[in-house]
């Protein structure tokens, strides 16, 4: 049955105010059922408030051979970090 | 004993129990692991419904009976499930047809019970009838999909509704226990349930494009009083055995 289904990727928001989060993959005919697989799958022990699907083949990925052009030069500009600044203690989320 | 209740309450437990004990054979062989996964679930939600209403029938009991005395130390006749729940799993069709049928009553039962004036009973129900809300709305979209998908799954789906549909009588006859419940403030109206019942699964049916079976059919019953086909004993022999050779083991 699988052979047929296409993947989904399950996105998972698990309070109200935090952005959703990708959890994993499933199998399903259409995005309705992956809603609901997702929720049987994903959500059983009471982990979110919002589901997102999308198909898995609608994802476009960078190349791994891509990796060094992409993200090398950011590692040696310590002025692009911002840990100059005091972080007050009770901010959370950021 | 509540003589009034008690019968009452070990018939919801029943229900759940043995249909949790169904669903739960096809955990690790479900046609998907999608499909696996939410079938236990649904599995898990009757085992702890089940576990509500015995519990509260074991107190209603008062004799030192609990919740696992009633699960693994009666016998069959003393069982008082439908005989709906009691059948075999059969097809992935069976099972889903089984289950559309079941959580259609349910739902509707569960939303009575929750206005009961008896405050356990209405605890309970409206505790379960989240869980059943997403049972049926799972239940009702397979039905569709399946009825109305290739030409196999048609056929099969209109076999199992067929085959089913006489167990589906029983869950609206009414007999004295009905009645004394519903004295004592928790039961409810089973011929306006039962109109209520016929026009959302011959709605789902339709939309499946499947063929809905002559509500006045002949119709199977005797599971509420105890009266079982073969298939209870041996669903409790397998759910029983440890209890039974083991009495009181615990993990």
């Amino acid at each position: 049955m699988n052979s047929t289904w296409p993947l989904w990727e399950i996105f998972i928001r698990s309070q109200h105010g935090l952005a959703h989060r990708h959890v994993g993959s499933l199998h399903a005919p259409d995005a309705a059922m992956a809603i609901n697989n997702a929720r049987d799958v994903y959500t059983r022990r009471n982990e979110g408030v919002s589901i997102w699907v999308m198909k898995s083949a609608d994802i476009t990925a960078s190349s791994p051979d891509d990796k060094a052009a992409l993200f090398d030069p950011a590692n040696n500009k310590v002025y692009r970090h911002p840990t100059f600044f005091p972080m007050p203690e009770d901010v959370k989320g950021l | 004993m509540d003589d009034a209740l008690h019968p009452y309450v070990l018939r919801l437990g029943d229900n759940a129990l043995v249909l949790s004990q169904r669903l739960g054979e096809w955990c690790g062989k479900g046609p998907a692991l999608e499909e696996d996964m939410a079938l236990t679930n649904v599995a898990l939600d009757l085992l702890g419904q089940a576990r509500m209403w015995l519990s509260y029938a074991a107190e209603l009991q008062g004799d030192g009976a609990d919740e696992d005395s009633l699960a693994y130390h009666r016998n069959a006749p003393e069982f008082r499930n439908l005989l709906l729940v009691e059948q075999p799993n059969g097809s992935y069709a069976d099972t889903l047809v089984r289950q559309f049928f079941f959580d259609a009553w349910h739902a509707l039962a569960l939303r009575e019970l929750g206005r009961s004036s008896e405050s356990r009973v209405a605890g309970i129900a409206q505790k379960a009838a989240k869980e059943v809300a997403y049972h049926l709305r799972r239940s009702s979209d397979l039905i569709v999909r399946l009825g109305d998908g290739t030409a196999r799954s048609h056929e099969m789906m209109q076999a199992a509704v067929d085959n089913l549909w006489r167990f589906t009588g029983e869950m609206f006859e009414t007999d004295a226990i009905d009645a004394a419940a519903r004295a004592a403030g928790a039961g409810f109206d089973a011929t306006s349930l039962r109109r209520e019942w016929l026009a959302y699964v011959g709605e789902v049916l339709e939309t499946g494009t499947l063929r809905m079976p002559p509500p006045e059919a002949w119709m199977q019953k005797g599971g509420k009083q105890g009266v079982h086909s073969e298939h209870l004993s041996r669903l409790l022999a397998e759910m029983q055995v440890l209890q039974r050779t083991h009495p009181g083991a615990k993990w």
